[in-house]
């Protein structure tokens, strides 16, 4: 078992009107710091597949055909075994 | 087209079936096949909760590919606000919707200046002429990039734009931040418009208006000379 992460963010040059208010909202909280937010979304998928390269290749796949939205966004996977997988990597160690 | 959560089905017969006095039928999202239809409306809404992405969903349901088959044959499509973000979704317009610049839900009346006026969709408008339909969208916010923007613009695939009453074209004008002020477009081949204005709410005096008549008459005109 795999456990996938996929974070969703607008491409840099799309405006992010939600990440320009939260911005806005956290300067009037007084964090004066905060030069940019850019806002997206975080998406975890838990896949039955016992090979790694498997399992990215298709959450590739589903990125490209339906997470993500290629005119506006781009994304980016993280991929650990959870379960079964990450206890057999236990008992080998 | 009625996907759940679609909500403009009704408003959209009305406009064409009790104003315009034309046949029309309510097709379920999981039909496959269509048959013996001459325009394919795919109204406004909330198709799946927009879960994921407006009309992101909506795109898998297996209605869609009978329409992208209906569009191939040349027939004609019209897609209204969250309609329009199901095209775009299922690649049969290009582009992309945002979330409107100030963040928020825009219900109001606007202006739209017609910038093509022989097209199967606004043949009963002419070149430059100021159309009043109100908009009710959070995510109208018209992008595409440069390439395709340019593509669009010197195609004449840009349909309708957000001006002021007098036809300019101002930041004033624009509900939402769509580049260029683009309130609609069509494909190349000029058979599949999306635009995110509410024609089927403009159709009777009573209403408000009735300007947004012209897009169904246009069509209608248009299957007609198609059929004579």
């Amino acid at each position: 078992m795999f456990r996938a992460e996929v974070f969703v963010t607008l491409k840099p040059v799309v405006n992010d009107p939600a990440g320009l208010t939260i911005r806005h909202g956290l300067q009037s909280l007084g964090f004066d710091s905060v030069e940019e937010v850019r806002s997206g979304k975080y998406l975890v998928l838990t896949l039955d597949e016992a090979d790694e390269a498997r399992a990215r290749a298709q959450v590739e796949d589903m990125a490209g055909q339906l997470l993500a939205n290629a005119v506006i966004e781009d994304y980016r996977i993280q991929i650990e075994p959870v379960g079964e997988t990450a206890l057999r990597g236990e008992r080998r160690a | 087209m009625v996907f759940p959560g679609t909500w403009s089905d009704r408003d959209c017969a009305h406009a064409v079936g009790e104003v315009l006095r034309q046949p029309v039928q309510f097709i379920d999202h999981r039909v496959e096949r269509l048959d013996d239809l001459d325009l394919v409306i795919l109204p406004g809404g909330f198709s799946y909760g927009d879960y994921l992405r407006c009309g992101a969903i909506a795109r898998f349901a297996p209605v869609m590919a009978a329409v992208a088959e209906f569009a191939d044959r040349g027939g004609l499509v019209l897609g209204i606000c969250n309609g329009f973000q199901v095209l775009q979704e299922a690649r049969m317009l290009p582009g992309a919707l945002l979330k409107n610049a100030s963040c928020e839900f825009r219900c109001e009346w606007v202006n739209l200046r017609v910038e093509q006026a022989d097209g199967a969709f606004t043949a009963e408008c002419r070149l430059g002429q100021v159309l009043r339909i109100p908009i009710s969208h959070g995510e109208g916010n018209f992008y595409a990039d440069a390439d395709t923007l340019q593509d669009l613009e010197a195609n004449g695939q840009v349909v309708f734009r957000y001006c002021a009453a007098d036809g300019r074209v101002t930041d004033a004008a624009n509900p939402n931040g769509s580049l260029g002020n683009i309130a609609g477009i069509m494909n190349a081949r000029g058979n599949v418009l999306g635009m995110m204005p509410h024609p089927e709410r403009a159709c009777e005096a009573l209403l408000g208006g009735s300007d947004g008549l012209k897009i169904f008459e246009s069509a209608i005109r248009a299957l007609q000379r198609v059929a004579a």
